[in-house]
């Protein structure tokens, strides 16, 4: 049956020309997704209304659930109900039982990747993580009826280091969702509230979550959001707070060890005593487990107390990272408040009293990373051709190389703003040495054990040559997603080595193939059909925005360049038509591709001056 | 010299930077991967290449001792990869003195004051380095160069002085 489309006045009446984009925030306790219609930004519920979908996947032999179904699951069946896994991407076993001690988990080793044992098989992570997106989408999907969703804006925690912002890029990828961009989740909120207020100034984002906390101080210019630094701790949120009351609760009754399903219970507890105590001066909390009942009593006195350390520790972050932008605590002119542990009374008190002024929070905390990001999603899709909003953000941690005596040589330094190159020679240190391993790291200290090793790799062939005479340049480059690629070229010789920083922890693009492909294995068929309409899609990409670069700069060629080009397009809008293999229309692209790089760099160049000669005309 | 010429400002090492950053957020309305979100990949790379040279443009010249090497390297003398070869026994003495006051600090009975002291030791050190780079920059004279040359390479010693001095500031506000 066909739909009758009705129109409000002043609303478009082609609402075909809308391209649908949706804003992800992938948060570590709930998920929202959001998305622009008519203009405004609004976040998209379930069929039972709920805007937030609990982070919780249960893996059972019948099959997957997810959200707060899943969550209603947890007491009961604790070692397959995955919870907060956001907390995991890109860490190491190790790591993850060291900040948060015991966990109701049995975590295992699926090819070299971390992973979870559940009924269901070996769940890494990442593949949680896929499946709340899963689900995001597809309540998208239903809400928009038939139409297809041409790409997502979703945010990650400004202090994400490079293998945790790509493994959610991969769960992305996995869930079959076309990325536009890695948002940094306070940028997300300057956005929401930036172009609701319309204003000009410093303003400074204090985002404590479910498990990340994040500081970042920004400039608002005519529509430009300029990330000038940020900080924060990705192992800090709510849920620590929670934990905290369990070992009071723990304290208080005497237990020292709990089983997993007890604990599960103690830490729901634990959160719903935190969420009372913002509403209330004192909760009683009743434990009921081994047949027996214990009452603890709360006051938020206690809860303050127990909570004040990692209050003041996100201050320290904040003060950082007011020093960094190279300003003083006065000139921030405005405070956003971000995520649902900012309810706490003893959060707001503090932030409040850290910048000497009262902290905004008219935008519900739970909802505004969401519309942020689907304001910017609506935007690069290219629904506002005529938009001023251009984000500016920055590399959260200094990447860096392993030097002699392990200690970390800074390449790129934090709060750097991206997309940023950088090069750096090297040398061999011993006569006649044909190969040179580079140990890629994160972070901000000297030694590499206290960094993230984020990659290994070795550049050979070197041809053998005295110590110090080979000239080795590594180039580090860091594209607008926050996310790294190295490279290494001997300059005489100019033998080569590059990477994609694929982290030890995170998935190799074969590996992403073969769970896309185990996903669709009962569908082969499926596989090839969605990858020949993928390139057609990008095909037909190519050939509009060239077209549409012709027609407006073309001049920029002469008459046997423009022929050539044209022919070339013609080739790619047949193959586009005729062929069966995406490979085929692969190939037609990259000729394409290659045949227009001299016009594409001169229409960037010309584009550049352009661009300033507007503006001194402007100063007149 | 290509970065000048990109923020439209006049090639001088006294240099105007608030026409630079004005000019900087135009340059990135143009040229940003997100205003290039929708182009065939090979323009998208184009975009993420260009603001990346914009990028590592404005970071050169905003700060005073990479930018004065900048320059340098573009008038044929190249000291931004050099080994050490400072030769001024008098100056390096001073920072080896300088270095050893840096250590103390962190146990002063009055951190704070001896700090904004160390402070300001290091802004006139700044100043003294750095006033005649403009004219050694501009002179057009070969020795000249070296001369700038020697200024950058203690101004280095300086800034190095200072990252110290931040980091012991972080690490005492830290506890």
């Amino acid at each position: 049956m066909a739909l009758l489309q009705i129109a409000e006045p002043g609303q478009s009446a082609a609402p075909h020309e809308h391209k649908l984009a949706i804003g992800i925030d992938l948060g570590t306790t709930n998920s929202l997704v959001a998305t622009v219609q008519s203009g405004e930004a609004r976040t998209l519920t379930d069929e039972r209304g709920a805007t937030m979908l609990p982070s919780v996947v249960r893996y059972q032999k019948q099959g997957i659930t997810v959200g707060s179904e899943a969550a209603d699951a947890a007491t009961q069946d604790p070692a397959n109900t995955l919870i907060s896994v956001k907390r995991f991407l890109g860490k190491t076993q190790a790591e993850i039982e060291q900040s948060y001690g015991q966990l109701p988990y049995e975590f295992c080793q699926d090819n070299g990747a971390l992973a979870i044992q559940t009924e269901a098989g070996k769940i890494s992570p990442i593949k949680a993580s896929s499946h709340i997106l899963e689900a995001l989408k597809a309540r998208a999907e239903k809400s928009f009826g038939d139409q297809e969703i041409l790409g997502a804006v979703i945010t990650v925690p400004a202090y994400f280091d490079d293998a945790q912002r790509q493994s959610t890029k991969d769960a992305a990828e996995l869930a079959g969702i076309n990325v536009l961009r890695l948002l940094n989740e306070p940028t997300a909120a300057a956005v929401a509230y930036g172009l609701d207020s319309g204003q000009e100034g410093i303003i400074a984002v204090y985002d404590l979550g479910g498990g990340t906390f994040d500081i970042s101080v920004l400039r608002l210019h005519q529509g430009v959001f300029e990330v000038m630094a940020t900080g924060g701790d990705s192992s800090l949120g709510g849920d620590d707070f929670d934990s905290l009351l369990v070992d009071y609760f723990k304290q208080q009754t005497g237990v020292s060890t709990l089983s997993s399903s007890v604990l599960r219970l103690f830490i729901n507890k634990a959160k719903a005593c935190k969420e009372a105590l913002s509403q209330y001066a004192k909760v009683n909390v009743g434990l009921e487990f081994d047949g027996q009942t214990h009452t603890v009593e709360v006051t938020r006195e206690i809860f303050d107390e127990i909570a004040l350390p990692l209050v003041k520790k996100t201050l320290r972050s904040c003060r950082r990272a007011v020093k960094d932008a190279g300003i003083e605590n006065e000139e921030v002119l405005q405070v956003i408040m971000v995520g649902g542990s900012t309810r706490m009374p003893l959060v707001r008190s503090q932030v409040q009293q850290f910048f000497d002024k009262e902290p905004l929070t008219s935008i519900d905390p739970d909802r505004v990373v969401a519309l942020g990001a689907a304001l910017q999603a609506d935007v690069l899709i290219g629904n506002k051709p005529d938009s001023d909003m251009l984000l500016l953000d920055v590399l959260p941690l200094s990447l860096g190389l392993e030097t002699m005596g392990g200690l970390v040589e800074k390449i790129i330094p934090r709060n750097t703003t991206i997309p940023v190159a950088r090069a750096q020679e090297f040398t061999t240190f011993k006569d006649g040495q044909t190969a040179m391993s580079l140990h890629v790291l994160q972070g901000e200290r000297e030694l590499v054990d206290d960094c993230r090793s984020l990659a290994k790799f070795s550049l050979k062939g070197i041809p053998p040559m005295a110590a110090g005479a080979a000239h080795i340049r590594v180039t580090f480059k860091v594209d607008a997603d926050g996310l790294l690629s190295v490279s290494a070229m001997e300059k005489s010789t100019g033998v080569q080595a590059e990477i994609q920083v694929k982290p030890s922890f995170g998935l190799s693009d074969d590996q992403v193939a073969s769970m896309l492909k185990e996903s669709m294995s009962n569908a082969k068929d499926d596989m090839q059909a969605r990858m020949l309409k993928e390139q057609q899609v990008e095909a037909l990409r190519v050939i509009e925005a060239l077209n549409a670069s012709l027609a407006a700069d073309g001049a920029l060629l002469d008459d046997v360049q423009l022929a050539n080009l044209r022919a070339e397009i013609a080739v790619l809008e047949e193959v586009r038509k005729n062929a069966q293999q995406p490979s085929e229309i692969k190939a037609a692209i990259e000729k394409v591709d290659n045949a227009s790089s001299e016009f594409a760099s001169r229409r960037m160049d010309a584009s550049i001056k352009k661009a300033l000669t507007g503006q001194s005309v402007d100063n007149i | 010299m290509r970065y000048f010429e990109l923020f439209a400002v006049p090639v001088n090492y006294d240099i105007d930077l608030a026409t630079v950053n004005k000019n900087y957020l135009a340059l990135q309305r143009t040229v940003h991967p997100d205003r290039h979100a929708n182009a065939s990949s090979r323009d998208k790379l184009m975009a993420v290449q260009s603001t990346a040279e914009i990028n590592d443009a404005l970071q050169t010249l905003k700060h005073p001792v990479k930018r004065a090497e900048y320059m340098l390297s573009e008038l044929g003398v190249d000291i931004r990869a050099e080994q050490q070869t400072l030769q001024d026994p008098s100056f390096l003495m001073q920072q080896m003195e300088l270095r050893e006051e840096l250590e103390e600090l962190q146990s002063a009975s009055d951190p704070d004051t001896a700090i904004a002291n160390f402070e300001k030791q290091i802004k006139q050190l700044d100043e003294q380095y750095s006033a005649q780079l403009a004219s050694q920059l501009a002179s057009n004279d070969e020795q000249q160069y070296q001369l700038a040359a020697d200024n950058i390479r203690k101004l280095k010693f300086v800034y190095k002085l200072r990252n110290e001095l931040e980091r012991i500031e972080d690490s005492l506000f830290d506890d």
